[in-house]
This record gives C-alpha cells, structure tokens and sequence, in this order.
C-alpha cells in the first residue's frame, strides 16, 4: 500500500491573514513539501497540470525533474496529465526522461483537466473530450512500447516510423492511472488495459467513486487481467488534523469557508459527513481512511490533499508531521490486516522489472522444455511433423 | 390496479403559497382523472423551499446532499410532473430553474409535464409559454399543451372572458392524465455507467 499526497498547485489567499503567497513562493513551498514527503516517510508526491492562474503547475516534469534530484526514495507521479490537450509525443517523451532522471521513480496519471478553455488554448475541441483521452492515450502507450511507430489517427499529424526519445528506462514503460470524476469511459478504458485507476474522491460522496470503481473492477476481471479485487485502486482523500479534534476544526474553519472549490456553501459539518473530508484528532482520520477498504475494496494508493485553501506552509509541513509520523503508519497497520496474498500492491519500476525478469525466466524454461520434448519424438512423429 | 407516480413541484417562498394551492390543485385533479381510469397514483409534493440551501450547495459543489438527493429521485422517477412556480421579474423564479439547472440535462426525457404558475396579474401568464415551455422543450420532456396560469384575481371571480380556473385546470389535469396512465418511466432500470455502442477503449476512427 501507498501513501502519499497530491497537489492541485492553487495559488490561493490565506483567509486568515488576507496574504497572497506569489508564484514564485508557491513554486518553491511546493518543491519544499515533495522533499518532506520523503523526509516523514511517505510514498509518493504527485503535482496536477493546470495552464491558467491561479495554478502553477504547467509543467510538471520540470518540478518533477528538480524533487527527482533531491529525494531518493518518492514515486514522482501527476494528478492529473492532460493526455487531451498536450501531444502525446511530448508525454512520452517528458516522462521518459524523467524515468532515466530519478532511476525509475514515476509514474502517471492520465486526466482530462477542469476548465472548459484549455482546451482551445492546445487547439483542441472540448466535445472531443474522450475520444481525445483514448485515441491519444492509444499512441502514448505505443511510442513507448514500440521503437519505431507509424501511425495515423484522428486528432493528430501521422507518424511514419516515428522513434520517440529517449526510450523508458529499462524498456519499461512508466505504469499509468486513470483519474476520473464521473466518466465510466476511462474506467472501462483503465480496464481495457489492465491499468490503474484512481477516484478523486474529495470533491463527491464516497458513494459515487464506490459504483465507478465497481464498474472498473468488473471491466478489469472482463479483460482478464485478473480477478476484480487484483485491479490497481488510487483514492484521493483530504484531512486537517491537529492533536485536539476542536483545535483542527477551529483552525480549519475559515479556510474551508473561503475555499475555492467548496467555499460559501456548505458547512463544515455537512460537508466532512458528506464527503471523505476529515476534520479532527489523528486518531479520527486513521478510523476515517481505515474504513476506506470497506467500501472500495482492498486498494493500492492512497494519496491525501494537504497544501490548499491558502494554507501557510508552516502548517502543511506541520500536517505531513502527523501524516507521516502518526497516521500513515498506524493506516500501514490496519491495510496489512487480513490483505488477501493475492492482492498485489501497486506496480513500480523495479515490480515490473522483476515481473518480466521473471516472464523471460518461464519463457526460456518453456523453450527448453519444448526442445527437450522435440527430442522425445519417436522416428514416425517425427517424420509426420516433417 | 396499476400504480404510477407523480411528483409535484412548487416553488413557492411564503407560508402558505399560492404557488402550492396551484400545484396541490392541479395534482388533485390529475389523481382524479386516473382513479377514473382504475389507476392508483402515489403523489411526492416537493416545496423547493426545503431544499434551497441544498440546491444552492449543488450548485456550488456539483454534487445533492442525501436530502437534496432524495427529491431529485423523486422526481426523475416519476411517471408524470407538475411544476408549478411563481413568476417574478418577467420569469419562472430563481429558485425553480436552480432546481432544473443541477439535474442531469437526460434527467427528463419522456416526462409528462404540466406546467402552472402563479402571478399577481394576468398580464404575467404569457411566461409559462416563452420561458418554462422552451425549458422543459430543451430538456426534452413532453409538456402538455394546457398550462394554468393563477393570478390573484382568479382564486376569486376571474377576468372577464377567461374560463374559470377550476375549468382550466381539470383541462391542462386530464391531458397530463393520458399521459401519465402510458407512462413507464418510474418502473425503468437506468444504468448511470451504459455506453454508446460506437465506444471503444482504444479511441475510434481509424486510430492505429
């Protein structure tokens, strides 16, 4: 199981002090929590892609690059990459590179973006959306399986024996996710190829990502890419916690009221009983998340939303204090208990190295077995087989 | 006996409202007509008053609360609508197109739908049909050709010339009654997840 966290990038007013940080402190703030994610012993750091303000993080495998240097354990992954509006060319080759760059440490997660205007800014159609999301996902996967591509498909100019550069690492493509709200277009498509897929699970009751992810460990099992609890599961999740369950409401209070996404509507209270949001002691969230297998099954990532709202980053890294230092073990705990075996976590580059070490193994066996019983051939099977 | 079920939608803000006599009114009638026809009907009276705040945080969020949720099965599960509002400001009510604007714009394909409102003078009747006809007509629904203005003068005497209320609400009540006696929308399995069946996973059009 994988903890970690995921940044949206907002620059946004702290409410409390009515201080807007600057891009260039945000830029920085966030390369400063990717490290203490390593440093309290978390999983993995993953950034969105946005291409308007108040974002920041319109690219990011350049943030990526930079946390890749710095750290020495993390998975370097994206919440979400805009495989509808950036060309799948570039993402093949950014990611490549940033495989060669952090030795292995990424992984992707495939998204369609929040606002409607990105896609004119990239020359794209936004009712396009979807067949957008596959046909390029299509391509992205085979310029990194293949090493000369031609191709020719809606949305983009032909490749004639295209070699995008430089390969992945190992010749093993980076593993991808599949982030959706609402379309059960990419779950059967996560489905379809036996990749992971992840339920934002922060913005909408939990009821709603628990029929997606349904419908995507069916599709899995229909693919055959194994039984439907071996599907690859990502949750979102969103927390604020301090050691007094009233000091972390009190404290929280006015940057839920004045956030961005939530903010003017509905109260704390309705809101935290709504929806995965937790407010409160660190022993309420761990039974919050604890109780997250129970609902969507045995699940691979689970990555927390911790730098928003306006939030100062003194109070993030105070967060990721009491992640990493009280909750996630004790959620390490609770995943452990009765996992099934053939559960399998989430693949990373050394898994899938080892995986088709292995696949190479059985096969070379499986050629010498076949050889050996070529040589148990008697004279008239033998001459039938000529 | 065959069942069908009926939701009924009033926008009304005061206590009591003139926009809920309409409605309860014209959902009397309608029961009528169809216990006529040996068709029993199970009547959800929704007061958008007691879901303001929620439909407002849907707004906002994207998503109902579990009581804003509820009447929105209500209604999309029914066999048969009547929407009834007041107009304010040359229009059906804020209040009553937040409710439609959160519904899933597939949400009332096929409903039956009569439609009424409420003003403080006739001169107002003529929005059922430029504004709340041309909403329903874009979200497909089948809004019977009757809809029941009341103004203030009509829960007394009348204008003169214009057929007494009580009158043009039996009318608008028994064509929504057809209607919804062939309906079978609240007995339909909607799977949330179907797909076209032009989908596929690797993208369509030739791609490879």
């Amino acid at each position: 199981m994988q903890f970690g966290i995921f940044t949206v990038g907002d620059v946004t007013t702290n409410p409390t002090t009515g201080r807007t940080p600057t891009e260039h402190e945000r830029i920085k703030d966030i390369l400063t929590i990717a490290q203490k994610v390593e440093e309290v012993g978390l999983d993995v750091f993953a950034t969105g892609e946005h291409h308007n303000p108040p974002f920041i993080p319109s690219s990011p495998t350049t943030l990526l690059g930079y946390i890749a240097a710095r750290t020495e354990r993390i998975i370097l992954s994206t919440s979400t990459t805009l495989i509808t509006t950036s060309d799948p060319v570039k993402i093949a080759e950014d990611f490549a590179t940033l495989q060669h760059i952090s030795d292995g440490r990424v992984d992707v997660m495939m998204g369609r973006g929040n606002t409607g205007p990105v896609y004119p800014w990239f020359g794209k159609d936004i009712r396009q959306g979807i067949p957008l999301a596959l046909e390029n996902y299509n391509l992205l996967r085979r310029l990194w399986r293949e090493e000369f591509v031609d191709w020719e498909g809606q949305f983009r100019t032909p490749l004639q024996g295209f070699q995008s550069t430089p390969r992945p690492l190992d010749d093993i493509p980076p593993f991808v996710w599949h982030g959706s709200i609402r379309s059960p277009e990419i779950a059967e498509q996560a489905a379809y190829y036996g990749d992971g897929f992840f339920a934002n699970n922060i913005f909408w009751p939990k009821e709603h990502y628990m029929q997606l992810i349904r419908l995507y460990r069916q599709r899995f099992e229909h693919y055959g890419h194994g039984t439907a609890d071996q599907a690859i599961v990502g949750l979102g999740g969103q927390a604020f916690m301090r050691k007094n369950s009233q000091d972390a409401v009190n404290e929280f209070r006015p940057y839920f009221d004045n956030a961005p996404v939530y903010g003017h509507g509905p109260s704390l209270e309705d809101f935290t009983a709504q929806t995965p949001l937790t407010v409160g002691s660190p022993q309420q969230v761990i039974d919050r998340y604890a109780s997250m297998r129970e609902y969507f099954g045995d699940y691979q990532r689970q990555l927390f939303l911790v730098d928003h709202a306006g939030l100062p980053l003194s109070t993030v890294l105070e967060q990721l204090d009491i992640l990493g230092g009280e909750v996630v073990p004790a959620l390490r705990k609770e995943f452990a208990t009765n996992r099934p075996a053939h559960v399998p976590d989430a693949p990373t580059h050394a898994s899938l190295l080892a995986q088709r070490a292995a696949s190479d193994a059985a096969h070379a066996d499986a050629s010498h077995v076949a050889s050996a019983e070529s040589n148990d051939l008697t004279p008239e099977t033998a001459q039938a087989g000529n | 006996m065959t069942t069908r079920k009926l939701a009924v939608i009033s926008a009304g803000l005061s206590q009591p409202s003139s926009t809920r006599l309409l409605a309860d009114r014209l959902a009397e009638a309608a029961v009528e007509r169809l216990k006529m026809q040996d068709i029993e009907v199970q009547v959800d009276v929704i007061e958008l008053r007691d879901v303001a705040q929620d439909v407002t945080n849907n707004l906002l969020l994207g998503f109902p609360s579990p009581k804003l949720n509820a009447v929105i099965e209500k209604v999309t599960g029914a066999d048969g609508l009547i929407a009834v509002t007041p107009i304010f400001t040359t229009s059906y009510s804020g209040l009553f197109k937040s409710f439609f604007d959160i519904l899933d714009t597939q949400a009332l394909v096929a409903m039956p739908v009569l439609l009424g409102a409420t003003g403080g003078t006739e001169r107002h009747s003529l929005a059922l049909d430029y504004a709340m006809r041309p909403m329903f007509t874009y979200l497909h629904a089948v809004a019977v050709p009757t809809s029941v203005f009341a103004a203030s003068a009509d829960w007394g005497s009348g204008g003169a010339g214009v057929k007494a209320l009580s009158d043009r609400i039996v009318r608008g009540a028994s064509e929504l009654a057809e209607l919804v006696a062939a309906s079978d929308r609240s007995g339909l399995v909607r799977d949330p997840f179907a797909l076209d069946s032009s989908f596929s996973p690797v993208g369509g059009f030739g791609a490879q």
